[in-house]
């Protein structure tokens, strides 16, 4: 006989072994508010004592005044020893409401197997992996590309299916939408650059050259950048929340099994329109940065004909067209991106943001990549 | 329909599904008869949906093949498996209209697209199939506006758009209160009556499975494979799977037998184990 009480509150566990039976008395309340409740380490701590574990445990849950889940928990917890020790568990010990909670979170075994797939890879088998799936999106990307370069092929020898008025109303969405935003922009770079080029420029008595730095960035650089940069975040996050909401309602599969190719319904009106309006809105921005140039221009105390004749003297119409040509395949890439990540789309609303995201940076990438390309190009062209 | 009068529609060959390496289901042999209301049932992610999608061409089997009036579906060229396809018509679980378009619109695009009718027409036809779901006065509607079930009927309007030979539901009854699903149910029947469309339905509704089924394939997935096909109910008494039986049951294997709660959670599911 071997009894040991654990007076935290009120006796409020008391285990007593007798012979091949370990029994628990418990008593007063056993709910989550009780203050220093008795907790199953010193069930665990009571079998570590004994040199052969007890057959069975029993319980004796006649002085426990209340209880919720604190008391249930403890129950399960105590089977979990049991089931450890291999200790019969004597349910029946216990009193109706207990044992029926008790029967239903025991009646289907611990699953062992059944990891959320979080398995541990050592780093060699995780840089594989992460190589794998570089070149499974390889894949998918030049896949996505080779069908938006089939479509544009079959449009062009009109042999493309798809309705116009998507076309007129992504036009109107991307284009006229997008004024707003793309003034206030333009307006503030060519504003930005004029200062920058005062800083340098005033000392020398060259106030007069700001036309210049403004007119040569803004037509060839920075007009068709922001442009793409306002774009990308506006236009392609746009096609990609689309898309991908579209991918998620299955509103997708059921193009495709009307026998309809998606690439044909939903990504070349997209890219016809930007491809139409990006150099459009490309020449706005250019003609708003100047003008803000002339904005500073003149606070500075340089004239509006002084101004505009260095301007047309330093601006020819091949920095103009460098600005233009890239806007058009500006255009494309921001809707191919976005219309890219769109298509890729997983199958829930965090997939959907999770695309849209990748749709912002994978297209302000490629733009910045191929402004560089462009750079080397025109300098080679000595343009 | 008696076996003896099948006319396969439908065949399925030795059809493996799977994502990756993750074998879904193997070896699914079945032939779906013409004029016939084929459900494919199983419990809670056992593969219904997934063998659906391979049964439209939008997931590829991993191994074997589909036909369709005995031509191969699975290997077609793309010209020939667009021909295919617009003979069927595809009820999505959510209905997946167009949300740009309205109701009109979504039905009437398939007709746009594929046929050379009058806009008088096609408005006609339109009104129609949307009259046949209950949806008549819903033409300017768009899907955003109406409810789940109307969504799930406009889309059996533009499924059944062009007259397709063979129906594909998925979950028609899922979301739908007990008396447009029973509405539903009708519906499906009276479509095969009248037109004698081939009717595929995929659900795990009791209910539905024993009012519209000519036969029913299960889906094991414990086995990872056919757990048994047949009338349902036939299956629910003679089946040789326990499985099957209690899945047609709501979870009692043998129905004269009194549920004891005594014997086991009601939570546990024949078939309910990890997967690997």
């Amino acid at each position: 006989m071997d009894a040991t009480a654990i007076n935290s509150s009120g006796e409020a566990l008391v285990m007593t072994r007798d012979g091949g039976a370990l029994c628990l008395r418990l008593s007063g309340s056993w709910t989550q508010q009780t203050p220093g409740r008795p907790t199953p380490a010193l069930v665990r701590a009571e079998f570590a004592q004994y040199d052969r574990v007890p057959e069975t445990m029993r319980f004796d849950l006649a002085g426990v005044s209340q209880y919720d889940s604190a008391l249930l928990s403890f129950l399960l917890q105590c089977h979990d020893i049991c089931a450890e020790t291999q200790t019969k568990f004597d349910l029946e010990s216990l009193p109706e409401g207990p044992r029926q909670l008790l029967r239903l979170a025991t009646s289907v075994p611990h699953a062992e197997d059944v990891r959320p797939r979080a398995e541990k890879l050592n780093l060699l088998a995780r840089i594989g992996e992460k190589a794998m799936s570089m070149v499974g999106e390889g894949f998918e990307i030049l896949q996505f590309l080779g069908d938006c370069t089939a479509a544009l092929f079959r449009f062009c020898t009109f042999r493309a299916r798809f309705r116009w008025p998507d076309v007129w109303l992504e036009i109107q969405q991307c284009g006229a939408g997008a004024l707003p935003i793309i003034t206030l922009i333009a307006f503030l770079m060519g504003l930005i650059l004029a200062y920058v080029g005062a800083v340098t420029l005033r000392p020398y008595g060259g106030l007069i050259f700001i036309a210049n730095l403004v007119g040569l960035a803004m037509v060839r650089e920075m007009g068709v950048m922001m442009t793409g940069v306002v774009m990308s975040g506006r236009t392609g996050a746009s096609f990609a929340a689309q898309l991908g909401t579209m991918k998620v309602s299955e509103e997708i599969a059921a193009l495709s099994t009307m026998g309809l190719s998606p690439i044909e319904y939903l990504v070349l009106p997209r890219m016809i329109a930007l491809f139409v309006m990006f150099p459009l809105l490309t020449i706005y921005a250019n003609f708003i940065g100047i003008a803000g140039g002339l904005v500073v221009a003149m606070s500075m105390g340089l004239s509006y004909a002084q101004y505009t004749h260095q301007l047309t003297n330093a601006v020819d119409l091949t920095h103009f067209s460098i600005g233009i040509i890239k806007s058009f395949f500006f255009g494309l890439i921001v809707a191919a991106t976005g219309c890219m990540r769109g298509m890729q789309c997983g199958n829930s609303s965090a997939a959907v943001g999770e695309a849209t995201t990748r749709a912002v940076v994978s297209g302000i990438t490629c733009l910045v990549i191929a402004d560089a390309v462009f750079a080397v190009i025109f300098n080679r062209l000595h343009m | 329909m008696p076996e003896n009068e099948l006319v396969p529609h439908i065949s399925v060959r030795q059809l493996t599904m799977a994502y990756g390496s993750f074998v879904v289901m193997r070896d699914l042999t079945f032939d779906i008869g013409r004029g016939e209301i084929f459900v494919i049932m199983g419990g809670s992610g056992c593969g219904k949906s997934t063998l659906l999608r391979h049964l439209i061409g939008l997931l590829t089997p991993s191994a074997g093949n589909v036909f369709y009036n005995g031509v191969d579906f699975t290997g077609a060229d793309q010209e020939l498996r667009t021909q295919m396809l617009r003979k069927f018509g595809v009820m999505f679980q959510g209905g997946a209209l167009w949300s740009s378009l309205t109701l009109a619109e979504n039905v009437a695009f398939p007709l746009e697209e594929f046929t050379d009718l009058s806009p008088e027409a096609i408005r006609a036809t339109v009104a129609l199939k949307l009259a046949l779901v209950g949806l008549r006065g819903f033409e300017e509607f768009y899907p955003a506006e109406i409810s789940g079930g109307m969504c799930k009927r406009a889309s059996l309007a533009r499924a059944m758009a062009l007259d397709p030979e063979i129906l594909f539901f998925d979950e028609p009854s899922a979301g739908l209160d007990p008396i447009s699903a029973r509405r539903l149910d009708e519906l499906i029947i009276e479509l095969r009556d009248s037109l004698g469309t081939t009717i595929v339905v995929v659900t795990h509704e009791l209910a539905s499975i024993f009012a519209i089924a000519d036969r029913a394939l299960f889906l094991d997935v414990a086995t990872r494979t056919m757990g048994g096909l047949g009338e349902p109910q036939v299956l629910r008494e003679e089946s040789e799977s326990e499985d099957l039986r209690s899945f047609l049951n709501r979870g009692m294997p043998n129905p004269n037998h009194v549920h004891d709660p005594a014997t086991g959670s009601p939570f546990v599911l024949p078939g309910d184990k990890p997967r690997k």
